[in-house]
């Protein structure tokens, strides 16, 4: 089985006052048809990860990598305009906050079907059908309302799944979800996890979540990595988690409450 | 934030029993008429500590001392000041600002007359400013840091630091004087004079509207330089705003989103970024062309522009009172009115604000 | 920090740029510095702050530089062209040195800019901090007093003002402070609110102080920085009020050397005698560009946030 995506020493960094700061170190993994966890705290390259991978990372920073490759096709070779067919029509990713992630000016259906129409070609009355089905299938109840709405019309959850249905909509077969559920509240995080869970496993496509919630990603996943000061420090199966042999993984895991065996104090991280 | 709070209760408290929009509407006209009458009185204070004496312009310097009594009594000067302030106020309300000393006309039929010219060059410079204004803007925030930022950075300063006066005098010496490329001052070549029929005032439309091009090119030929000018002077403002409020909008996420869809940075930028910041460059453009009307108080002397401009210094070298408190008032209400106008636009284009 | 005495003493320099500061006084001034490190990278702000100090030199050797009495008329030698007859940049309608009553000139701008620059800010403080601080019906009527003069188009109402005071420069220079000095109040009353409800306000509160000292000794010496700013960015726009209203004959009178009067009197022979009002306009662009490069850079390193770095 060949890999959709492999990453091969990727290495991300920003000059600044006082030298290059490396916020990715020579990183290495690949991705199958299958939910691939990255894990670590806020600050760990993660983010920076996903982005490198649709290589937009902002102004200064420096991309490096020895090879990034889409099914076989590397796209460090790609000039810009081919980048933009790959964007979206072929990875596509889902950001934190929809209240900042979506354009405040412009309609939703309009956002999606400009996401639509970028990729395939359509009229305008097919954009529409399209998109209102695809609002259906992150279930969003009233499509036609929705759709004419604006984007601070809809609370967060519902902001999410606009999010996912526009970026599902021409078919990626990569998503990466860069901590879709953080800024939702509680209640609704699970809800649409669940539904990108299923389309992304309908459509056989392969998922990055990036996430530092380590119970949300050990339960969504196949796999995780387990990011620190921008390097792995450990790949493991998800359900195999508590069995992580790296001290990193094994402070993060302990500083969790667990339901099951309450401690009188959570263990705090030792970074040394 | 207590005190913001505290606002919003009050508002919720109002909204109980009004319906949001009567609400809305109230406050504006609350707060336009406060503003008018405060403009008002500025005036009226203004008019009143004048070292020139109204009643002597009227009766003339050899009255008698009660021929002067009774046109004192007249003018209503023996009354308090500020019953004096309520006539006056009633007086604008009717539109009588009274008699101009220059022209022996009303105030009121002179402003009308005058205000088209007026309008007419802001329009065109804030069409021009606007129109190279914006894109200058946006591509020095796209350009952020580069040659063409920083020249972008250099016009707007020039522009800023340039006095009106001198740049259009020196533009008439260039263009005109040495060049000739374009007319001299005023609206018209005389013979191009009372061609055509006055409709809105504005000669470029009246002349199109009449169909004589040849009144329609003379009227650019000297519109052209004074417009230019004002609209290099909304330029440098516009540039500037727009490039602050394009690096702000660029650093949002939802432009991130647009480029994981794939958007080129042509629409990424003109159509995604371009799009938020048209909502405030509404203030600022209203602003801008509020400065431009006001602004043309120099450009219009200098050029011999018979606008409202012209009108009030005029007035204001040969101490015609009654024309120079007229035309302040009606900059002034321009100015309150431009105001309400923009922010009704603002609430028209920024979905959030409904 | 253990014993510096054994330490060599560090240089200003080190002194200056110290990462762990060990006084307030040297916090502050290695704040002062920093900024001014970084205004001294950006080569168009110092270009702007040259040109002024070039300025303040020679309004102050005024009566040593220049080359004529600005007052001297010579009607044989009049409208001389630059270079001609000892004129460097030329002479005016009466004979007289264009240069020397540039020179003198100087000396005027720079009067109506400071005595702008201090009283307008003072204004506006007041007013503002009044309003912030008292709240209530104050910050109501203060607020709607100060959007009346928002409303009003400056030139227009300084025109009127000083029409109405008479001309010459002192009155313009109340007319441009009466119209310039709304901006200040919002700016200070913005400043005052966010400045309130801070913890040592109410600890100062708790202490005993009153409205007034509290205003004075606590809230004036925070609200400065922000009208610095403010004023330096607002410098040019005073000039070339000033110079308007000089020009309009509303300012300095004759035989006074007043740059926009100087422009004044040349407008009549712009045909066939441009330099006599070319210069002084050339003089005023100067400056008022000096001052916007300055402010722009000021702002640049005093307010990172607006300039978008």
């Amino acid at each position: 089985m060949t890999n959709l995506l492999e990453v091969e020493n990727l290495t991300v960094k920003f000059p600044t006052r006082s030298g290059m700061f490396e916020a990715v170190r020579n990183i290495s993994f690949s991705l199958g048809r299958e939910r691939l966890g990255i894990v670590g705290e806020s600050g760990s390259g993660k983010s920076i990860t996903g982005r490198s991978i649709l290589r937009l990372i902002r102004h200064p920073g420096i991309l490096e990598a020895k090879r990034i490759a889409l099914e076989g096709e590397d796209l460090l070779t790609k000039s810009e305009r081919e980048m933009r067919k790959i964007r979206g029509h072929k990875i596509s990713m889902v950001m934190q906050d929809p209240k900042f992630s979506l354009n405040p000016v412009m309609r939703i259906g309009d956002q999606i079907c400009e996401a639509y129409r970028l990729h395939a070609k359509a009229s305008k009355a097919e954009a529409r059908e399209k998109t209102i089905k695809m609002l259906e299938a992150v279930l969003i109840r009233d499509p036609e309302r929705v759709f004419n709405a604006y984007p601070h019309e809809m609370s967060g959850g519902m902001g999410q799944r606009i999010m996912i249905a526009m970026m599902l909509i021409p078919d990626p077969q990569i998503l990466i979800a860069d901590e879709p559920t953080s800024a939702l509240d509680v209640t609704v995080q699970k809800e649409v996890l669940e539904i990108m869970d299923k389309l992304v496993r309908e459509r056989g496509m392969g998922l990055i979540f990036i996430s530092h919630d380590l119970n949300v990603v050990s339960a969504f996943c196949d796999r995780v990595l387990i990011m620190y000061a921008g390097r792995i420090v450990e790949t493991c199966q998800a359900d195999k988690l508590h069995e992580a042999k790296h001290p990193y993984t094994r402070g993060l895991l302990n500083s969790l409450p667990q339901l099951e065996h309450p401690v009188d104090r959570l263990a705090v991280l030792q970074r040394d | 934030m207590a005190l913001t709070t505290d606002q919003e209760q009050r508002k919720r408290r109002r909204k109980s029993s009004f319906s949001p929009w009567i609400m809305g509407f109230g406050r504006v006209a609350f707060t336009v008429a406060i503003t008018m009458i405060g403009l008002l009185f500025i005036t009226f204070i203004i008019g009143r500590v004048m070292p020139i004496d109204p009643v002597l312009s009227i009766v003339g310097e050899s009255a008698s001392k009660s021929t002067y009594d009774e046109a004192y009594r007249q003018l209503g000067l023996d009354k308090p000041i500020i019953v004096q302030f309520f006539i006056f106020l009633w007086d604008v309300v009717r539109g009588d600002f009274g008699e101009s000393l220059l022209t022996a006309r009303p105030v009121l039929d002179d402003l009308i007359r005058v205000f088209p010219a007026t309008l007419e060059l802001a329009t065109v410079g804030t069409i021009i400013g606007v129109g190279l204004g914006v894109p200058l803007g946006v591509i020095a925030a796209v350009k952020q840091g580069t040659w063409i930022d920083h020249i972008a950075r250099v016009v707007a300063l020039i522009g800023y630091s340039m006095p009106v006066f001198w740049i259009g005098l020196i533009g008439l010496l260039v263009f005109y004087g040495k060049l000739g490329w374009i007319s001299g001052p005023g609206r018209l070549d005389i013979f191009y004079v009372d061609i055509i029929p006055t409709v809105t005032g504005m000669i470029l439309i009246d002349s199109l509207l009449a169909g004589d091009t040849s009144v329609f090119w003379n009227a650019v030929s000297h519109i052209i330089l004074p417009a230019g000018l004002l609209a290099y002077y909304s330029l440098a403002y516009i540039s500037r705003m727009t490039r602050s409020f394009m690096l702000e909008q660029l650093d949002q996420e939802y432009i991130t989103t647009a480029r994981v869809k794939g958007l080129s940075e042509h629409a990424v930028v003109w159509r995604h970024a371009l799009g938020n910041v048209k909502v405030p460059l509404i203030t600022v453009i209203a602003l801008s062309y509020a400065g431009l009307l006001e602004g043309s108080v120099l450009t219009e002397t200098i050029f011999s522009w018979p606008g409202i401009g012209l009108y009030i210094t005029t007035a204001l070298l040969s101490a015609d009172m009654n024309a120079v408190l007229g035309g302040t008032v009606v900059v002034g209400l321009v100015f309150v009115c431009l105001n309400i106008f923009s922010d009704l636009l603002y609430k028209f284009f920024d979905p959030r604000a409904k | 920090m253990s014993d510096i005495s054994d330490h060599k003493k560090p240089s200003l320099r080190e002194w200056l740029t110290s990462d762990a500061p060990t006084s307030r006084r040297q916090a502050k001034f290695s704040a002062y510095y920093r900024s001014w490190l970084a205004l001294r990278s950006n080569p168009m702000a110092m270009f702007g702050l040259l040109i002024l100090l070039f300025l303040l030199a020679i309004a102050a050797f005024a009566p040593i530089i220049s080359p004529h009495d600005p007052f001297a008329q010579d009607l044989a030698l009049r409208l001389s062209a630059p270079g001609e007859n000892n004129y460097i940049l030329g002479s005016d309608s009466l004979g007289r040195d264009i240069l020397s009553r540039l020179i003198y000139g100087s000396r005027i701008t720079l009067y109506i800019v400071a005595l702008v620059a201090l009283m307008a800010p003072i204004v506006g403080l007041f007013v503002g901090t009044a309003a912030g601080y008292l709240g209530g019906w104050v910050d109501v009527v203060l607020m709607r007093i100060t959007d009346i003069f928002l409303a009003f188009p400056r030139l227009v109402l300084a025109l009127a003002f000083v029409s109405a005071l008479g001309a010459g420069i002192e009155n313009a220079v109340l007319a441009i402070v009466l119209t310039a000095w709304p901006p200040y109040a919002r700016i200070a009353r913005a400043e005052t609110l966010t400045i309130r409800n801070a913890d040592y306000i109410h600890a100062i509160k708790l202490q005993g102080a009153g409205a007034l000292r509290v205003i004075t000794k606590h809230i004036w010496p925070l609200c400065i920085s922000s009208l610095v700013i403010r004023v330096t960015l607002d410098m040019a726009g005073i000039i070339l009020t000033a110079a308007g209203l000089g020009f309009l004959g509303l300012g300095a009178q004759p035989p006074s050397p007043e740059w926009g009067a100087m422009i004044s009197a040349g407008r009549q022979f712009i045909l066939d005698h441009w330099w006599v009002a070319t210069m002084p306009g050339l003089a005023i662009f100067t400056v008022s560009l000096a001052f916007n490069l300055l402010g722009d850079g000021l702002r640049d390193v005093l307010d990172p946030k607006k300039s978008g770095k």
